[in-house]
């Protein structure tokens, strides 16, 4: 990857809220079809990173490149093209809860792309098959589906356009053990076989161990630490081993008073 | 000695060890322009805020209505998403503006036969229900009863998405929110009211003519002849004007604040709040203008 235009290219990042600094210059790189996972304490800034790079959220500072191409200042035709290559699942799933969730699975499909409704109705069943949900579920509305059900709806619905580009913001966070292990594999199967890069948020270290590629760390606005997934036990480094066997001793301070 | 700021006796009033501050020192050092109570209660500060305020409102409005109205008439067009619209703000709309009309048309047979038969005018009483209720009290009432109908419950879904972040999901999808969402509630609101009001008209007329005929004893041949005699075009075409931008004003508040609440179900509320007044003051500023603008002639 180190010779090649990586495939998003972050540098300098900065965003505030009020006097409240988020991300305080963030670099991070990834190349095609690679896997990354960013850890880092809840609060940190992990999904503002995401919604960042989509251009959901305007960053204050700071260069964001998605294949050579600057994002930050697009508009019209051409931020449309730049979206066009992202699939997206929400850390609260965000589905239209006024459509079936077959509907929901198919909407880039039928709204963006145009394929005629029966055709792309197939495709999600086929893609809520493949997140372990039946072709009945299909024909339900959002509320009806518990909280891991609506996650693997959003899944699915992130992957079913088969985009070029996916964020999973927590994809394994309220599913039970077995099925958090399908969703890696799922995850894995994206970028393996369909050549996607994917940049995928977590708390869960063992799957972020089987999805990645490279681990990073987010803290105080910075990635701190990067590297093989290989070499995250070994890593040298305070934060990330307080971080990945969960201590509440170490240089990470919690802002929490005893009670 | 000159200190660069200001006098020796500024100095000293500011100094608190010395000499007590006599009173009229104090009263200098409250007043001093700088001051914040004097910038609080400073009149002049407060109008000129509020009114930097109102213009930034205005202008974050007028550039999202345009946004809205230029994505209103550029592709890709969601015809099912117009249609759902029609649907919701037209048919499901009638039984609550058809039931306004028609208690206003009889209030009016009634109110007006009343008040003219003190001069023995109960004959122009036709003329006076049909000329009310196409140029002013169909359109109004229709546009007030929607205003609190749709325009709430515009501005609760676009809430809700907003805050559930389904607004940015459809981003991420490839759908521009402007297209998706509001150009269909703004072309199905326009288009729709009219025919509301035309209904609404039909519905308040028929109302006093219930009441004239059956409560008052007229002649109902001649109710619906005095009733056509003095109808012009215009009474009824201002009406329907009127109502296309009553319908524009309802479905662009409701999309305007739903589309930029924020802060969870408070936030929504009083997006929704926020949608029917506004939109409710707006019908009835507009509805003044307007009728300036139609009749200015006579
Ligand atoms: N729209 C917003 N307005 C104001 N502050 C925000 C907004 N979005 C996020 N923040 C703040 O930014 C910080 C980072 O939020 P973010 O959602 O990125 O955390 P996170 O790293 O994803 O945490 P978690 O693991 O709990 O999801 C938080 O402290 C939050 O208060
Ligand atoms: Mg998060």
């Amino acid at each position: 990857m180190s010779d090649a235009v990586p495939k998003i290219q972050i540098h300098g990042l900065k965003k505030s809220f009020g006097d409240k600094h988020v991300l305080r210059g963030l670099d991070l790189s990834i190349g095609k079809a690679e896997s990354v996972v960013v850890i880092g304490g809840s609060g940190t800034g992990k999904s503002v990173l995401l919604k960042c790079i989509l251009g959901i959220l305007e960053p204050d500072a700071g260069s964001i490149k998605i294949d050579g191409v600057e994002a930050t200042k697009l508009s019209g035709s051409a931020r449309d093209a730049h979206l066009a290559k992202f699939g997206m699942l929400f850390q609260g799933s965000a589905l239209f809860d006024s459509l079936p969730v077959w509907h929901n699975v198919a909407f880039k499909l039928i709204q963006a792309q145009g394929m005629p409704r029966k055709q792309a109705k197939e495709r999600a069943i086929a893609t809520l098959a493949s997140v372990g949900l039946s072709p009945a579920v299909g024909d339900l509305m959002p509320v009806e589906l518990s909280g891991g059900m609506q996650k693997r709806v959003a899944l699915a619905r992130a992957i079913a356009a088969k985009p070029e580009i996916i964020f999973f913001d927590e994809p394994t966070t309220g599913l039970d053990p077995i099925m958090a292990d399908v969703i890696n594999e799922l995850i894995v199967k994206c970028v393996r076989e369909v050549g996607a890069t994917a940049l995928s948020i977590t708390h869960d270290m063992a799957s972020a161990r089987k999805i990645s590629d490279r681990i990073a760390m987010l803290h105080e606005g910075r990635i701190i630490w990067q590297g093989p997934k290989g070499d995250i036990d070994h890593s040298g480094n305070p934060y990330v081993d307080q971080f990945i066997h969960g201590r509440a001793e170490g240089p990470i301070r919690m802002q929490v008073k005893r009670f | 000695m000159t200190l660069p700021y200001g006098t020796v006796s500024d100095v000293a009033c500011l100094a608190p060890t010395l000499t007590p501050p006599s009173p009229l020192d104090t009263l200098r050092l409250l007043l001093l322009p700088s001051h914040r109570l004097v910038q609080i209660m400073n009149p002049f500060a407060l109008i000129g805020r509020t009114f930097l305020e109102f213009l930034s409102a205005t202008g974050r409005l007028a550039w999202f209505a345009g946004t809205s109205v230029m994505h209103c008439f550029r592709p890709p067009f969601y015809f099912r998403q117009i249609g759902r619209q029609v649907v919701d703000i037209g048919y499901f709309s009638l039984p609550v503006v058809g039931l306004t009309a028609l208690f206003t048309g009889m209030v009016l047979a009634l109110q007006s036969h009343s008040g003219f038969s003190r001069f023995d005018a109960e004959s122009a009483i036709p003329t006076v229900v049909v000329l009310s209720i196409t140029r002013e009290l169909g359109p109004v009432m229709a546009g007030l009863m929607v205003a609190g109908r749709i325009g709430a419950a515009i501005a609760a879904e676009l809430g809700t998405m907003r805050v559930t972040e389904q607004i940015d999901a459809l981003t991420t999808l490839s759908t521009n929110p402007y297209k998706y969402l509001i150009a269909p509630r703004l072309i199905a609101g326009t288009l729709v009211m009219p025919v509301l009001v035309l209904v609404a008209d039909i519905i308040g007329v028929f109302g006093g003519f219930l009441v004239c005929v059956y409560r008052l004893q007229f002649n109902a041949a001649n109710y619906i002849s005095q009733s056509w005699q003095y109808l012009e075009h215009r009474d009824v075409a201002s009406g329907l004007w009127k109502a296309a931008v009553f319908g524009f004003i309802i479905t662009l508040m409701g999309c305007y604040n739903g589309f930029n609440s924020k802060g969870g179900a408070q936030g929504v509320g009083a997006a929704t709040t926020n949608a029917v007044v506004t939109a409710s003051i707006l019908i009835l500023v507009s509805n003044y203008l307007l009728t300036g603008l139609f009749f200015a002639d006579k």
